[in-house]
């Protein structure tokens, strides 16, 4: 227990010391994002009645941003650490599996709750009034950051190069979230779009957090709830199956 | 009950074998050298110890826990400076020492933190930045890592490996009463005097092999024939001719199973009427061993 609360522990330094970085410039962005949509956008769209398109964007904003600092967070860290070597301080020490994936987790969960909250902060008087369901808001927030934390953890196992790892960034992490509904309803989407939306998890994501706002969503909450769930959970197997094997940390 | 056993290890790359049946006990309290060229397998065995690469064959148990089955004891056990310069730019120097603690499971360690900062001449250095240190610095930075949880067992890949010479000497007598307190070392070092001067017995390996393993006075003993150098009035009789290594600088070279046999030698140039001008007698260092060896020459 003291080498997963030690662990957990180091990565939180390890991201606060750049917390310019990590957590200010995502804000920053998610605020520019806010701007420059809310500008062009909120006199086109009522994504649900009586929601206006600003106070829609929030949610979506708030969550994509969790997201993707919640995969950086572990991924990063995990290859920084395998580039640089210093990985072999973390392998020496009995530390199981579990208790390695889990301080990981739980630091790229709280790196995603921060960015959030700043986020929510920094945008939230564009418009954005007391959710409906607070406890929903929380609880998608913490399963989505831990969703993108356990794929972070995967990816950062997985890539020898920080090469890889942006192509995994770029090409799998970006796509579904800006593909997610961050920006629109995918109610208004062609069906070919509409369907494939509902593979992606993020959308899963951010409707059920949305749904913590505002009372209304695309899809119901407790199908949000079970596909996170599940797709965390499987992931979160995976990566420690991973770590106990020693897959590219082991040789 | 051994403090590390090696039982018929072996460690396959694809066709490549880095490890080739290797077996070997090393004693509590011992101070162990393992020596051999890059590339022999000193490392690959230093990491199946470690818990870092999964031997293909074999098992290895430190202070009888087995690496594998039993990894948290096993770990617990084992103090490990790998031979490689790494450390956590985002951290200061105690930092590092107390998560390094941490991941041991001890919380509350500061007491052994500041004994080893200062054993390790790093007080001054405690709250620096690990990218402001010097080379040197962040070597006792490893070292200290490896000892936060005051394993029994310490092993020392190579630690002085471009280490200033002040450092060096600083790091063994630390090294020595570590030794003395109790601690059982293993070592592997390119200075072969190092080996000589600290440790009691050695083994070598050579392509993944275990090619010799012998308290150090026996393999310095029987391992290589003395050689005498003699500058004579005359050729070499033929009946001396059979002990002939080279001859170098006007200088006949001898090898000689034991000093004794310097006698007989002496006693033939006498009866064959050469005189000896000038006589010396090569002294034999672990140096001269290893070079045999890892040219094929056997003990």
């Amino acid at each position: 227990m003291q080498g997963f609360l030690t662990l957990f522990k180091k990565e939180l330094v390890r991201f606060w010391k750049v917390s310019f970085q990590t957590v200010a410039a995502p804000v920053l962005t998610a605020l520019l994002y806010q701007l420059i949509f809310s500008h062009v956008l909120s006199q086109h769209v009522e994504a649900y009645p009586g929601v206006s398109y600003t106070a829609f964007l929030i949610p979506g904003l708030a969550m994509m941003s969790m997201a993707q600092n919640a995969f950086a967070n572990s991924s990063s860290s995990l290859i920084q650490s395998k580039i640089t070597g210093n990985i072999v301080f973390l392998l020496l020490p009995p530390l199981t599996a579990s208790e390695f994936f889990g301080a990981y987790l739980l630091a790229a969960v709280v790196r995603g709750l921060a960015v959030g909250a700043g986020v929510l902060v920094v945008t939230g008087w564009f418009g954005l009034s007391w959710p409906e369901h607070p406890g929903w808001v929380l609880l998608f927030a913490l399963l989505g950051s831990a969703l993108l934390g356990t794929l972070g953890v995967i990816a950062g196992i997985w890539a020898e190069k920080f090469d890889q790892l942006a192509a995994f960034q770029n090409f799998l992490i970006m796509p579904l979230t800006f593909l997610s509904g961050v920006f629109y309803s995918i109610k208004g989407l062609p069906p070919l779009w509409y369907a494939v939306s509902h593979l992606n998890p993020v959308f899963y994501m951010i409707d059920g957090f949305r749904y913590g706002f505002f009372g209304q969503a695309d899809v119901s909450p407790w199908l949000s709830l079970g596909v996170l769930a599940t797709a965390t959970g499987a992931l979160a197997f995976l990566a420690i199956r991973l770590i106990d094997r020693g897959y590219k940390l082991r040789h | 009950m051994p403090a590390i056993e090696i039982q018929s290890v072996s460690k396959r790359y694809g066709a490549f074998t880095a490890l080739d049946n290797v077996s070997f006990t090393v004693e509590p309290g011992e101070f162990f050298a393992l020596l051999g060229p890059n590339g022999a397998g000193k490392t690959t065995l230093i990491s199946a110890m470690a818990g870092l690469s999964r031997p293909s064959e074999g098992r290895i148990r430190i202070m009888n826990h087995d690496v594998v089955d039993d990894f948290r004891a096993a770990r617990m056990s084992l103090g490990v400076v790998p031979q490689e310069l790494v450390f956590d730019p985002f951290l200061s120097v105690r930092e590092t020492l107390r998560f390094q603690s941490g991941y041991f499971g001890l919380a509350r360690n500061d007491a052994w933190i500041d004994e080893l900062l200062f054993k390790l001449g790093l007080s001054d250095k405690a709250d620096a930045n690990m990218r402001a240190l010097s080379g040197g610095m962040k070597r006792r930075v490893m070292v200290a890592q490896a000892l936060v949880h005051r394993p029994p067992v310490i092993v020392l890949d190579e630690p002085t490996a471009g280490v200033d010479v002040e450092l060096r000497q600083s790091l063994w007598v630390f090294i020595r009463e570590l030794n003395a307190a109790g601690h059982t070392i293993v070592l592997t070092t390119h200075y072969l005097e190092e080996a000589e001067t600290l440790c009691n017995r050695i083994a070598m390996l050579k392509k993944g092999r275990l090619i010799a393993l012998e308290e150090k006075e026996k393999l310095l003993a029987h391992s290589v024939a003395r050689e005498v150098s003699l500058k004579l009035s005359a050729k070499l009789p033929p009946a001396l001719e059979s002990l002939k290594v080279r001859e170098e600088n006007g200088r006949v070279v001898l090898a000689l199973a034991e000093i004794a046999q310097l006698e007989t030698v002496l006693a033939t140039l006498r009866t064959a009427a050469v005189e000896v001008r000038e006589l010396s007698v090569g002294e034999t260092d672990l140096e001269s061993v290893f070079v045999r060896m890892m040219h094929g020459g056997s003990v």
